[in-house]
């Protein structure tokens, strides 16, 4: 009898929102490679039921319970990275897509989905970076969103923070290029979570969490380099393509 | 909005095709709310809906797709124990713990089924002669009740509540969790043997002496044989081998099968020239082989999707069972009728079932023989074809598989199931069903 035998890379990883389906999924893949998972989330009773996952499909999860928009991102970096023993890949996935409609008549709204999803992000981005770079090893990988690459009437409150913190990545990406870390910006497109839940009936646009993460693991592979902007699944790229490049005349007839 | 209205949450058979109002939560603690929500209607917890009719459905009210739920609790190898959230499916529980040597105790003939839907529906396999149901390897379930309570039940624990829910429908509450005891393996192959037979007859006898040396029987019918080959089909019997590695199966290279096909390509014609070819390439590979377990416990998973082949108008699956004292002269009659209507479709499947009896209230399998067959949706010809098949079975004090129907007169549901009486006590007010509705007394 032979037990076939999972990678055991003990890879440290750490995932800002691990509550997010496309993080969970990931964090799944990474257990199953053997991984040494942290995972921040805000409930702990959650964040418990996503270790307990983690630890039979074969890596080691530790809790980081905390509102990850609302703390101290490069103090609780260090705590974190202190309790792993060092970290190889961090994934920040938590984000909010907030209401449009209402970001437009309440600025709350508008600053709450800004803070969350640029202002906090950033922070924790350049902290990462800074830990990275000293390093010089590991991979920051940072969803981003299809919806950054073009303002669009339905969502553009959003969309202008995670456009925003897409030049971030970039820039960050930039700036390691010479030290031997990373960053990668993950865009996805239509992805079937609970954020989209409220979307009946969905077509062939749309992708699985599992689809994400995969190319999410990928990304996050010490020995494969992975270009820096990754949209997830790959043809998304030729959509933007077309949507960013689409004469305005033509596109303010649309719905989009 | 945590319910939305879908017109893709389809039951297996795709006959009926009311929009569903479906909730997909990703956290136990999201349940309260959800029942909450529906207070005064009803809900109906469903995991992949690999349910042929309308026990998956709730028109009336809403269904709770338990497949977010899909998370391991805690695994023990050594006592090898499992607990898990109730939409894991089989599939990704076995890609974990195959490599542990351990392997479900009970799988029905898809990998595509949650945990909960198995245990709600409780499950038989090839080898129900040994192993009976998948209701007595649950050691303990986790059940949310309407009122908002959580209890636990188990054959030792509440074990009214349990053999209610071990096959209840999904009707006695949510099933959170669950846990199963095991059975170790080790190798993922198993020896199968390939054995074609002639008739009937010929079928009992192989049945008969297989029951002792294999742990795993099944047998394909050709219902497109007439004359002097009628009841001809291939016997297949396995036991887990001793040799081999521990690599479970993968999902990754599957056909599918991507929109639902014209409804006049399964027609009487290319259904016998399938059936013609089957026997003849199984009749070709007779004899002993080693098998993955994937291929043989689940041949029709290599085909994502394969329901849609049956068009628009979907298909029904008969299942019966018969008790043993007259199950060769019941099932000869139900061949034969169904042979001569020239009606049935792919892959009938025919069975005996040993006598280790479930807990479950309202389980399907009785020690006899379990008939299988898919039929497409023809209307009045298919309804009328099912009347003649359940005289035969109502004759014999069969009962038919609540898993598969979507058409039982009630009365001969009441009929078939005697511990209904016992059962009805424990379905909460609050969760209901298409079937329920349909059936209940």
């Amino acid at each position: 009898m032979t037990i076939a035998a999972p990678n055991r890379s003990m890879s440290k990883i750490i995932i800002l929102g691990a509550l997010s389906a496309m993080a969970e999924a990931a964090a799944r893949k990474w257990a199953e490679q053997g991984a040494h998972l942290l995972i921040a989330g805000r409930d702990r009773a959650r964040l418990e039921d996503v270790a307990a996952d983690l630890r039979v499909r074969g890596g080691i999860a530790d809790i980081y319970e905390g509102d990850l928009a609302d703390i101290d991102a490069e103090k609780s970096l260090a705590e974190m990275v202190g309790q792993l023993g060092g970290v190889d890949v961090v994934l920040l996935a938590y984000g909010v897509l907030g209401d449009q409609k209402l970001a437009e008549t309440n600025p709350a709204e508008a600053s709450r989905i800004l803070a969350i999803d640029f202002t906090s992000a950033a922070s924790w981005c350049l902290a990462v970076a800074k830990v990275l770079e000293a390093q010089r090893r590991g991979v920051l990988i940072v969803i981003g969103s299809v919806a950054g690459d073009r303002g669009r009437q339905s969502n553009y409150v959003y969309g202008a923070a995670k456009g925003g913190l897409g030049i971030l990545v970039q820039g960050i990406a930039h700036r390691l290029a010479a030290s031997g870390a990373r960053a990668v910006l993950i865009k996805p497109g239509f992805v079937d979570t609970p954020m989209t839940a409220s979307i009946p009936n969905k077509g062939l646009l749309w992708a699985k969490p599992q689809k994400v993460a995969d190319i999410i693991v990928r990304a996050g592979m010490q020995n494969a380099p992975a270009p820096p902007v990754i949209y997830a699944p790959s043809f998304w790229r030729w959509i933007m393509y077309v949507i960013r490049f689409t004469p305005s005349f033509v596109f303010h007839r649309t719905q989009l | 909005m945590s319910y939305v209205l879908r017109n893709d949450a389809l039951s297996w058979g795709r006959v009926v095709r009311t929009p569903q109002s479906v909730a997909s939560p990703k956290f136990r603690q999201d349940l309260t709310a959800l029942v909450a929500e529906q207070a005064g209607a009803s809900v109906l917890p469903v995991g992949l809906q690999r349910s042929y009719g309308d026990s998956a459905l709730n028109s009336d009210g809403s269904l709770i797709s338990m497949v977010g739920l899909n998370r391991f609790i805690a695994l023990d190898v050594a006592a090898k124990k499992l607990r898990a959230e109730a939409g894991i499916t089989l599939s990704d529980l076995l890609k974990v713990i195959v490599p542990h040597g351990l392997f479900v105790s009970v799988t029905p003939g898809t990998r595509f089924v949650t945990l909960g839907g198995a245990i709600a529906n409780d499950v038989h396999g090839k080898n129900h002669h040994r192993a009976g149901t998948i209701g007595r390897h649950v050691a303990k379930i986790g059940l949310l009740r309407g009122d908002g309570s959580r209890v636990e039940i188990g054959p030792d624990i509440n074990n009214d509540l349990f053999a209610a829910t071990i096959g209840g429908l999904g009707l006695t509450g949510i099933i959170e969790w669950a846990e199963l005891s095991l059975t170790a393996i080790e190798s993922s192959q198993l020896d199968v043997e390939i054995v074609p037979y002639g008739n009937l007859s010929e079928f009992w006898q192989l049945a008969a002496e297989s029951s002792e040396t294999h742990e795993h029987t099944v047998a394909w019918i050709d219902y497109s044989a007439k004359g002097p080959n009628f009841g001809r089909g291939i016997f297949s019997r396995a036991n887990w081998s001793r040799e081999g590695d521990l690599v479970p199966h993968d999902d990754r290279q599957r056909l599918a099968v991507p929109i639902e096909a014209p409804s006049r390509l399964l027609n009487s014609a290319t259904i016998n020239l399938f059936n013609r070819f089957y026997y003849a390439s199984q009749k070709r590979s007779a004899g002993v082989q080693h098998q993955h377990y994937a291929p043989f416990f689940y041949p029709l998973d290599s085909i994502l999707d394969w329901n849609r082949l049956y068009g628009r108008r979907g298909f029904w699956q008969y299942q019966c069972v018969v008790p043993r004292r007259t199950m060769k002269d019941s099932i000869e009659a139900i061949v034969n009728e169904i042979t001569r209507s020239g009606q049935g479709a792919f892959l009938g499947v025919l069975k005996t079932c040993g006598n280790l009896p479930s807990p479950g209230l309202l389980s399907f399998p009785m020690e006899g023989a379990t008939l299988a067959l898919d039929f497409q949706n023809c209307g009045e010809p298919t309804l009328k074809l099912f009347s003649r098949l359940d005289a035969i079975v109502r004759d014999a004090n069969g009962r038919l598989y609540a898993a598969k129907d979507g058409r039982i007169p009630k009365d001969m549901w009441l009929a078939g199931y005697p511990n209904l009486e016992r059962f009805v006590p424990h379905v909460d007010p609050a969760f209901a069903s298409d079937f329920w509705r349909r059936v209940a007394p």
